[in-house]
């Protein structure tokens, strides 16, 4: 028996598991996939919006401004990586200059701070490599960015430290009313609890149908990227926003937290949920508009390119609500769902408050995560010591992004585990650099087979049936 | 002070200890990531090794075992599981090992033999899924060669560079089905015997002017679309065709790996993607050598051993005396010739030239010049991307030119 089920791992489920670890509380994460920040979170554009995007007096501008302030500090206990780059509103025309000028009060009325207009001069000394055809930017100094599976992943390993249950392969089938609350079944498992959370992005409206509640849609909205090599990294230091138009925030270019250049999302209503495919007409997209943005982009430097899907809502806001005595929504949680995802964790627990939750503080309850970048940001001196201790760490194998064996095994053994190859690349980036794994694939796949004591043969890329390798070989023998 | 680091205890690092020492170096050491020498030669099990080099065929742990024997005969030092983190401009070199943690050495010369890597499927932004069983050609003889596991039974091959061509016959032996090699250009950039020995014998299609333009499949992959491309390499969309397999092996071409040289402002070319060096393969920093796949994609192994010796003997001769450059003449190609190593040549001894063409070309002649006069030229019934070629200059002819200009003519 369950004091509460959260329904879904992605950062929103993860950072309301995280709130809700302070209390004596018995809790379960039911998650679907192998691992932890799976859906929108995984494949999303990285940024802490300042807040001036969101309708003013909506939850999402409510949601975003606090979130955003909250951030910092929950990325300093959870050892994230965090960077407060600023964003900019790019301008070509008067047109994107009124849209701008909007953006500035709106911006103001939802309490974003040292927001200002900023002229081509200065613009082109902040970012020498905008397009000249750029004639002016709202700048918003508050924007950041931050990882959003690093700080999920986080999240939910802190939560589980303070005793949060994680559930794996958990693909919930039907919630029933009990006596004390809801029993929620998967195919081949069930849990009893009295309090439900729904957090499952793109599939929430179906886990609220379970319990009745047709009162939202969720549908899925693909947004395609292309992620630069590192060394394409300072190509810009803000994050960059064209200026929005009806048909959506535009395509942005953004350095990431660990110095790559993200281009995108393309912006596209799409029926299956499950369709994660990228397509010719969004990366060409998302090209023409990263041409248009920079003077120049090295798009040979190429890593990779994929596709989230976001988790759109049919009443244009975040849902989050208590349709069910004992369950709430958190619902569409669109952008800027990643920037406000503290808030909303908060605003949770105060619906569950309402709600009949007690709520008493842990009195062991320990925030802070040990950074799993201690080791990489550590002198050479710390780092000969630990190698001392524990000669995993002196043996490279992701030669890319310079990632030891014994990272990689602390990734495994450490809440939530790895069990899976991308599951690896997400906890320390190995596979994650420009030969994407093609020479330290294979070895941790054997660190994985080893540490998880599962046949080499099992080893998966990202659970279910996405098996690495198939079979033995004939070992010689002649059929 | 060391007096020789290798960076690299593959075929290029190895040859170029044995080199070195013989040309009087003692003081040598090389630095090695796996846990063996021989490098990538240790899973390519094939034969075809050798042919140049030794007069026998050879396969490629059999090629460098030679290599590794005769670097414990002369008891050249090497350091195994070793990782070189940084090097720099006054050669300085940063590595980590599990005994010796991070650890910091100086050396009079440095070579650098580190090799290539694989061009990966996110550089070619192929639309569609992301599922397991996609991996390049390398990886998959990793799994297959020397880990014994089979990635897949159902195999299609985007690409006919040679790793490529091997995998198909090699997962074919394994009992895999191998439907089609895609080759977006017009011919093939492997060499013309893999393309027999290892589609042609086993009844492999090649498919020149064909690309994979979407994979399917959520969990595992499913199938890939494959199509025509235009004159412009861009997909006919009326020719798709879905091929069904559970695994699409990459051979799309080889980068060298030179993250390090970067790292010790080594220049770099942006042809070759790697260093531009004299005829001694010294880089524009002095006393760094680069030999090997680091340096320029070779097409055989024999002619790495042999880029090898000859950075081996020019560092020893370089620690021994320092650094004697006499002349300077830039070496300049026009588009049919892609690039030529060296760049640049400081001695005005014999030199040879190596090159490789552009496109497929028929009865030309390679011409020599140095802006004035034509200096040498010779005839090819054929020349091919694939194919490495090469020109030997003596040293007279060179004398005095301010720059070389290599052309090719076609009738």
């Amino acid at each position: 028996m369950y004091d509460i089920a959260i329904i879904g791992a992605g950062v929103i489920g993860g950072m309301t598991a995280r709130e809700l670890s302070k209390y004596n509380l018995n809790i379960c994460i039911l998650e679907k996939e192998n691992d932890v920040a799976m859906g929108a979170t995984k494949a999303n554009s990285a940024i802490v919006h300042a807040g001036f995007d969101a309708k003013e007096g909506s939850l999402k501008a409510k949601l975003n401004v606090r979130g955003s302030l909250l951030m910092p500090a929950v990325c300093e206990e959870l050892g994230v990586k965090y960077k407060n780059n600023g964003s900019l509103v790019i301008g070509f025309n008067d047109q994107d200059r009124e849209t701008i000028n909007e953006l500035l009060k709106r911006g103001k009325r939802n309490g974003v701070e040292g927001l200002r207009i900023v002229e081509k001069q200065e613009l082109k000394h902040m970012e020498p490599n905008l397009s000249d055809n750029v004639l002016c930017a709202l700048y918003a100094p508050t924007g950041a960015i931050v990882c959003p599976y690093e700080l999920t992943i986080a999240a939910i390993g802190n939560a589980m430290d303070n005793g949060v249950n994680l559930k794996r392969n958990f693909d919930v089938k039907s919630i029933e009313t009990t006596a004390i609350g809801y029993k929620i079944k998967s195919k081949n498992d069930s849990v009893e609890v009295r309090f439900v959370i729904n957090c499952a992005g793109i599939y929430s409206d179906e886990i609220a149908k379970l319990v009745g509640d047709d009162s939202f849609e969720v549908h899925a909205r693909r947004g395609e990227y292309i992620l630069l090599d590192k060394e394409c990294g300072d190509v810009v230091s803000h994050t960059i926003f064209r200026t929005p138009t009806k048909m959506g925030k535009g395509i942005l270019v953004s350095p990431t937290v660990d110095q790559n250049l993200l281009l995108g999302p393309t912006s596209v209503d799409i029926d299956d949920k499950d369709d994660k495919s990228t397509t010719q007409d969004g990366m060409g997209q998302i090209i023409e508009n990263a041409q248009e943005n920079l003077s120049f982009v090295s798009l040979s430097k190429t890593i990779t390119s994929f596709c989230g899907l976001r988790a759109v809502g049919s009443t244009g806001d975040f849902i989050i609500n208590s349709p069910k005595k004992q369950f709430i929504n958190a619902a569409g949680i669109e952008s800027p769902g990643l920037s406000a995802s503290p808030a909303i964790a908060e605003y949770i627990i105060k619906l569950l408050s309402e709600q009949g939750l007690t709520l008493t503080k842990k009195q062991n309850y320990n925030p802070i995560r040990e950074s799993v970048h201690k080791f990489f940001e550590a002198s050479i001196d710390q780092k000969n010591k630990i190698i001392k201790d524990n000669p995993a760490y002196g043996r490279i194998v992701c030669r890319c992004e310079g990632i030891t064996e014994g990272e990689i095994i602390d990734a495994i053994r450490r809440n939530p585990s790895a069990c899976d190859l991308d599951g690896v690349k997400r906890r320390t980036r190995a596979q994650m650099g420009r030969c994407q794994g093609g020479f330290c694939g294979p070895y941790i796949a054997e660190i994985l087979s080893r540490e998880l004591g599962v046949p080499f043969e099992n080893v998966t890329k990202f659970g279910g049936k996405s098996k690495v390798n198939i079979a033995k070989t004939k070992g010689g023998k002649i059929l | 002070m060391r007096d020789l680091v290798i960076i690299g205890g593959g075929p290029a690092g190895m040859s170029a200890a044995i080199t070195a020492r013989e040309s009087g170096i003692q003081d040598i050491l090389i630095l090695e990531r796996d846990g063996q020498l021989g490098g990538i030669l240790q899973q390519c099990i094939h034969n075809g090794f050798g042919l140049h080099k030794f007069g026998e065929e050879l396969t490629g742990p059999e090629y460098a075992w030679k290599y590794e024997k005769k670097v414990k005969e002369l008891g050249i030092e090497y350091k195994l599981n070793t990782m070189v983190l940084d090097i720099t401009k006054d050669r300085v070199i940063t590595a980590t090992n599990s005994s010796d943690g991070i650890f910091e050495l100086k050396a009079k010369a440095i070579i650098l033999a580190m090799g290539c890597r694989e061009r990966s499927k996110g550089a070619l932004n192929i639309a569609g899924t992301r599922p397991a069983g996609i991996y390049s050609a390398g990886t998959a003889q990793k799994y297959v060669n020397t880990m014994g596991y089979l990635p897949g039974k159902n195999v299609v091959i985007l690409g006919s560079g040679d790793i490529g061509l091997i995998m198909a016959r090699r997962m074919t032996l394994e009992g895999a089905k191998v439907r089609a090699v895609c080759e977006i250009m017009s011919y093939s950039g492997g060499l013309a015997r893999n393309i027999e020995q290892c589609l042609n014998d086993f009844d492999i299609p090649l498919k020149l002017e064909h690309t994979v333009v979407e994979i399917h499949g959520k969990e595992r992959l499913e199938g890939v679309t494959i199509a025509k491309v235009d004159k412009n390499r861009k997909p006919i969309l009326d020719t798709c065709e879905y091929i069904p397999c559970d695994t699409l092996l990459l051979s799309v071409g080889l980068i060298p790996e030179n993250e390090l040289s970067k790292k010790a402002d080594v220049d770099i070319s942006s042809i070759t993607n790697g260093a531009i060096v004299d005829q001694d393969r010294q880089t524009s920093c002095e006393g760094i050598f680069a030999c090997g796949n680091v340096l320029h994609v070779h097409d055989l192994v024999d002619f790495v051993s042999q880029e090898a010796e000859l950075a081996g003997k020019a560092a020893a001769e370089y620690i021994k005396q320092g650094k004697k450059q006499t002349i300077e003449i830039a070496i300049k190609t026009d588009g049919k010739i892609r690039y030529t190593v060296p760049q640049v040549i400081t001695d005005s001894k014999d030199v040879t030239l190596f090159f490789r063409v552009s496109d497929i070309y028929k009865n030309a002649k390679i011409c020599v010049s140095d802006g004035d006069k034509q200096i040498l030229s010779k005839h090819r019934p054929k020349l091919a991307p694939g194919e490495m070629e090469s020109i030997t200059l003596k040293g007279e002819q060179i004398c005095g030119a301010k720059e070389l200009y290599l052309s090719l003519e076609v009738q």
